[in-house]
């Protein structure tokens, strides 16, 4: 069983897929729909089998498959999981098919008085088509274990992605496709720089160039050379990731993509950066990786801190959430960089709970959004009263995303703080004030939407509205009522569909909260070997 | 962590059998109900409530049992295994309880109190549409709070401790249409987590220096560590315990709590949650033993906050208001007895266990005077109400003579014990902190007396419409029973059954008999106090006219108290304003600073592309004049090379 | 024989047929002044061919003929559909791809 090639398959399913979805005739749209779906559904069951056929006890890389492709410049197309890239796969097959059914309704008309997306009307066919590509090269990103091929889908990712953008998004989604899209091909660019130097360091070390993770782990670079090509992949996967000050086109992008393409930019796409430090920065660049650790760790911190702090200064709920991200992101480098098991362990699960917590926030703003038609905060009141199922969910997303015990999230946030303490004392305290920020911008933005009366496009509940029950104490029980507006809806509560979708993640959220060692047995050996190749200390 | 737990123990822990190692029912229990309740929807509605408690009543029951089998265990402390929590690296974090006579003491209380209350709660929620769903967060909070105080290590204790704060969120924001009870609930759990940083910092510091964070671990080996070390996550402790308890400086959002149904009042915001500091700093005793300088700062705590509650309670109209600064001040009571060492820790835990009774009882006796009163809370429209509430006038002047230590009731034995530790410390320090503990409970007297003259004696000054009527057995019971434990509950804890030999394997024997300043001397004193507290009061309240509307001008005193000590103001002041103003420019500074640097490049770029642009003007001869004076220059160049 | 006179001749020519394509308008007289160039292009080539005795430079004039004449095809071609759609054949009336 485990001899079947289940990277191969899981690539190339989404890809086939995708291209049987975007020639399918125009007007088979729940076709597409249908299409789409058992087709990732197929790759979660992949997903699944690919992890049961990994031991964990058993060697670094598994489920290799290796094949020569560009044998004059000794480029294969090589491809196998350590613990890290599984846990990332998991992540992907998982999301996938959830992202394909909460865009089920994009591009219908609005159905009972809610405003549709601004893709109404428009064929989705093409959406779903490029979601399944972005699955195959997402697959392709974690599982490459050659560095060259790691590059094609590194730059290719970004392809489907910037159709997701520029095609689907928002009012201003052509500027932040654009965006996107240079700012990748900046990182990409400087990234290929140091690819290609890294094969002349392999040529003149060993005789014949060679771009395989494994041959050139083992090679002993001069310092300043490292420091050099270390810089080269550093700074693209900063801006993947992305490190404060390399951050701004995250917002944008994430406030302008469809909600599907959001989760997936936020939830996924992002993480290539943080698994490229663990995966390529640390093994192949010891030395100069220590060099620049102070370095990293700073901005790691300041990150942590500003953009916790912009994301209580903004007023639309998806950049806000895009700003917690990069937050997070801070937390993810801290422990990558603080070089201790318990914090680089940490920083892994922090990547899946991150795809998981904040994949549901985006999901459920999502779902707000889609019935109130603004991204402003602002713009909502009092939909807890309206919606009940949708603020519990909201709660439970805003809650892992705040690290509280019980989720996900604290296991991550928890094992990176404590991890890093030892070694970084002072980055660690830092890092930790974020944790009173965390809560503060999820429950102000919880409150100022799910809370009080009614307000902006809530329409009040006619006769029924729910009681002001119990003893009137309240002080501020006379607030100023903000007359409803003119487009103002009464809110309806979530969909079977909308709780099929948000079911799984939130189960996880408290699952993983409670039995984190599922994951951590996975992803500990691979980053112990990491480490390993770090020479750290502990 | 092997090594170190094969070490000495503070006291023998073996593992669990039989009754206890099944205690984990005691969580599972209500964390069912809540479940059920929050998942079930609408289909609970009917009987939501009567499994919400029952769960908590079947926990009480199982607690009860539990208790009696500890007694029968060898050294009273057990250790319940269940499983491997987070395991990576160095990093063993076991899921497990403790059970041990400090743990079981607040089971009892949490679950015994809790009990009464969700029971009150079925009268006082009846016309509630939401019932089902304040039984679910009451569950949840009872299920989180025994997690607090029944793991065994600091992990397990901080999963308990968030837990209690979001179940105290929601519970507060449970009217979450008032935008007063929205942010009342947000202020609270912010609050919260700045306390929450210190507790996990101090679980960071151990880790790093021990490598461990369970109970056994850390008591075993702390003493190994630098005293400054220690001293820190002394103070890091404290900090934590501050945001939980309400203490200074993180006491402002205990009263604003208060816009939580009065249940949650009775439960959370006085008799349990909101003394989970004084457990966390009880249960790190072996710490505190090792460091007498954040010992002297818990004191100093206790101190402060002891005479802060007391004050801004004798200023305000709001009858939860009111008892909720006399919780504050309560528990600076208890910190300061906590912060005396182990001469204090029984004391603090013995009013920890009285004020939990009387002080729920106050809450559950205010919930039946608002219930009266058509929900309103102003003292200044109640009034006479003594004959109307007859049962409500009973079990909460119980209450208020426990409170204020009227002779031989709870809280006269109680407040007693910590005054004669202070005195035990025979130093100067000492004599000032039985000095404050004396004039704090002359206030209490003051302002519990004022409550008492405002509501129930006097000329009734009801708004138009009030009919004030008896409420319910359902809701009167409980507050009976809790009389009760008013009455009885100090002379049972300090003179009858002893808590000093119940906790004697957690804190040790008691130490010297022998008093600095004889108890029947401190009993004298206090009680002259607090008669010239009921006196004064008397003066001031219950001898004239009080007018229906609050008086404007007032002295600068009474105006600082009625503002809480300005709290709110400082807090507002020096982090809100400047938090909001830092985000505005940080707002400001990413979008012109790091994003305009960004676009400006791309913008630079693009703006010379297209100058250069602007010389392809379309004229075909424009071009020809371009490639002629190229060939003359290319030429001009060769000749210029090969015959130079 | 003495290659100046040709070459001077050449260089007239050549002179002759830039600065017609610099100053005229019409698109005829400026095709007409490239072939000129063209031209006077071969006769340097058939010139120098002449002089050093070898047929390089015939073959390459051979090449430049069959080029303007090929050229001449595509551009008259050009002209007159120009001519078509706008009623002009002057080259700055034809100025539409630019910036």
């Amino acid at each position: 069983m485990s001899d079947f090639p289940f990277l191969v398959a899981m690539i190339a399913v989404p890809a086939l897929g995708a291209a049987v979805v975007a020639a399918l005739p125009k007007g088979r749209e729940l076709l597409a729909r249908q299409l789409s779906l058992g087709v990732s559904l197929v790759v979660l069951v992949l997903t699944v089998l690919a992890a049961v056929a990994f031991d964990t006890g058993g060697e670094r890389f598994q489920l290799t498959t290796s094949v020569a492709w560009i044998p004059d410049f000794g480029v294969d197309f090589a491809l196998g999981v350590d613990g890290i890239a599984l846990v990332m796969l998991l992540l992907i097959g998982l999301l996938v098919p959830l992202v394909i059914g909460a865009s089920w309704e994009d591009g219908a008309p609005g159905a009972d008085g809610v405003p549709a997306a601004a893709t109404e009307g428009r064929s989705m066919r093409f959406f779903f088509a490029w979601l399944l590509l972005l699955e195959a090269m997402m697959v392709g990103v974690f599982a490459a274990t050659d560095v060259f091929l790691f590059y094609v889908f590194f730059e290719a990712m970004l392809v489907p992605m910037y159709f997701l953008i520029g095609r689907f998004g928002g009012p201003r989604r052509q500027y932040a496709a654009v965006k996107f899209f240079l700012y990748s091909l900046v990182g990409g660019l400087i990234m290929l720089a140091a690819v290609i130097g890294l094969y002349v360091v392999s040529a003149s070390e060993l005789g014949e160039g060679t771009f395989a993770f494994d041959a050139l782990r083992d090679l002993e670079i001069d310092p300043g050379v490292q420091k050099l090509l270390f810089l080269g992949f550093f700074v693209a996967f900063a801006i993947k990731a992305p490190l404060v000050p390399l951050h701004t086109w995250l917002p944008d992008s994430a406030a302008e993509a469809p909600i599907g393409g959001a989760v997936l930019l936020v939830g996924v796409l992002d993480k290539v950066g943080t698994f490229g430090f663990l995966r390529y920065c640390l093994p192949l660049f010891p030395d100069a990786s220590r060099y620049f650790a102070p370095l990293v760790l700073v901005l790691a911190v300041v990150g942590v801190l500003y953009a916790a702090l912009l994301a209580m200064g903004q007023s639309d709920m998806k950049r806000l959430v895009a700003y917690t991200s990069i937050s997070h992101f801070g937390f993810i480098a801290l422990g990558i960089f603080a070089f201790t098991t318990e914090a680089a362990t940490g920083a892994v699960l922090y990547m899946v709970n991150h795809g998981i917590a904040t994949g549901l926030l985006f999901l459920v703003v999502g779902m707000l959004i889609a019935r109130g038609g603004s991204r402003q905060i602002g713009d909502y009141g009092g939909v807890a009263a309206q919606a009940p199922k949708l603020a519990a969910v909201f709660l439970v997303a805003g809650l892992a995303s705040l690290a509280l015990p019980g989720t996900n999230s604290f296991v991550s946030e928890f094992l990176v703080l404590i991890g890093s303490f030892p070694e970084r004392p002072v980055h660690t305290i830092v890092a930790t004030l974020g944790i009173i920020l965390a809560a503060l911008y999820i429950l102000l933005m919880y409150q100022r939407t799910m809370h009080g009366p009614a307000r902006g496009v809530v329409a009040p509940a006619g006769g029924d509205e729910p009681p002001e029950a119990g003893p009137a104490g309240g002080a501020g029980a006379t607030a100023v009522l903000t007359a409803p507006s003119a487009t103002a809806v009464r809110f309806r509560d979530l969909s079977r569909r909308e709780i099929a979708v948000v079911t799984p993640l939130v189960v996880l959220v408290i699952v993983l909260g409670v039995q984190p060692q599922l994951l951590l047995d996975i992803i500990e050996p691979a980053v112990v070997a990491t480490l390993d190749d770090l020479g750290a200390t502990r | 962590m092997e090594i170190i737990s094969a070490e000495v123990l503070p006291s023998e822990v073996v593992p669990a059998e039989g009754l206890l190692g099944a205690s984990w029912l005691l969580i599972a229990l209500p964390l069912a109900g809540a479940a059920v309740l929050l998942l079930g929807g609408r289909r609970t509605d009917r009987w939501g409530h009567l499994l919400g408690t029952a769960t908590v009543v079947g926990a009480f029951l199982l607690a009860v049992l539990c208790t009696f089998s500890l007694a029968d265990v060898e050294g009273r402390s057990v250790d319940v295994d269940l499983f491997t929590f987070i395991s990576t690296g160095q990093l063993d974090v076991r899921a497990g309880l403790l059970y041990d006579p400090l743990s079981a003491v607040f089971v009892l209380l949490i679950t015994g109190v809790g009990s009464l209350i969700h029971v009150y709660s079925i009268g006082y929620m009846a016309h509630d549409p939401a019932r089902r769903r304040f039984f679910a967060y009451l569950n949840l909070f009872v299920a989180a709070m025994l997690l607090l105080v029944l793991g065994n290590s600091f992990v397990a204790l901080y999963v308990g401790w968030e837990g209690v704060g979001l179940a105290s969120y929601l519970l507060i924001a449970f009217w979450y249409t008032r935008p007063g009870a929205a942010t009342a609930a947000k202020k609270a759990f912010i609050m919260n987590r700045v306390g929450d940083v210190g507790l996990a910092l101090a679980i960071f510091v151990m880790f790093a220096q021990l490598g461990t964070t369970s109970y056994e671990g850390v008591f075993g080996t702390v003493g190994t560590l630098a005293g400054g070390t220690i001293t820190a996550i002394g103070l890091l402790l404290l900090l934590g315990a501050c945001g939980k308890s309400g203490q200074f400086p993180l006491q402002a959002w205990l009263p604003d709590a208060m816009e939580g149904p009065t249940p949650v009042s009775a439960l959370i915001h006085a008799a349990t949650m909101v003394t989970a500091g004084v457990y966390l700093i009880a249960r790190s005793a072996p710490i505190y033993d090792e460091t007498p300088t954040a010992r002297t700062v818990v004191l100093a705590v206790g101190a402060v906050t002891l005479l802060i509650g007391a004050i801004a309670g004798c200023a305000f109209d709001d009858i939860k208001k009111v008892l909720a600064y006399s919780t504050v001040s309560q528990i600076g009571y208890m910190f300061l007895a906590v912060g005396l060492g182990p001469a204090g820790y029984v004391a603090g835990l013995a009013h920890l266990l009285a004020h939990g009774f009387f002080k729920a009882g106050l809450f559950l006796g205010a919930g039946s005077v608002m219930h009266a009163m058509d929900d309103s809370v102003d003292m200044r429209r109640y009034g006479g109400l003594a004959r109307k509430l007859p049962i409500t006038f009973a079990t909460f002047g119980l209450g208020y003579l426990a409170l204020i230590g009227f002779p031989f009731l709870s809280g006269f034995y109680t407040k007693d014990a910590i005054i004669e530790a202070a005195l035990d410390r025979d130093d100067a320090w000492g004599w000032v902190l039985a000095g404050v503990a004396v004039l704090g409970a002359g206030l209490t007297a003051f302002y519990m007396t004022r409550l008492m003259l405002m509501t129930f004696f006097g000329r009734a000054r009801w708004a138009d419409g009030v009919h004030p009527h008896e409420s319910p057995t359902v809701m009167t019971a409980p507050m009976v029973v809790l009389s009760l434990g008013s009455i009885g509950a100090g002379f049972l804890l300090v003179k009858a059954f002893p808590l000093s030999d119940w906790l004697e394997p957690v804190f040790g024997e008691e130490h010297s008999a022998e008093h600095v300043v004889a108890p029947l001397t401190v009993g004298l004193v206090v009680t002259g106090v607090m008669l010239l507290g009921v006196l004064a009061a008397w003066l001031f309240v219950g001898r004239r006219e009080v007018p229906v509307t609050a008086p404007v001008r007032v002295s600068p005193v009474t105006r600082a108290a009625r503002n809480a000590l300005y709290a709110d103001t400082i807090n507002e002041s020096l982090l809100m304003r400047p938090g909001q103003w830092l985000t505005r420019a940080l707002v400001w500074v990413d979008n012109r600073g790091v994003d305009g640097a960004v676009n400006g490049l791309a913008a630079g770029l693009g703006g010379s592309s297209s100058r250069l642009g602007r010389t392809q003007t379309g004229f075909v001869r424009t071009y020809a004049l371009g490639m002629l004076g190229g060939a003359v220059l290319v030429a001009g160049a060769l000749l210029a090379v090969t015959s130079g | 024989m003495t290659l100046t006179y040709y070459l001077v001749l050449a260089a007239i020519l050549f002179t002759i047929g830039a600065v017609g394509v610099l100053v005229r308008r019409n698109a005829i007289v400026v095709f007409m002044c490239i072939e000129l160039m063209l031209n006077s292009v071969n006769l340097t080539l058939v010139t120098f061919a002449r002089a050093t005795g070898t047929v390089d430079g015939q073959i390459m004039a051979f090449f430049v003929m069959v080029v303007a004449a090929a050229e001449v095809v595509v551009g008259l071609a050009i002209i007159m559909s120009i001519y078509r759609t706008r009623r002009s054949a002057s080259v700055d009336d034809a100025n539409l791809l630019k910036y």
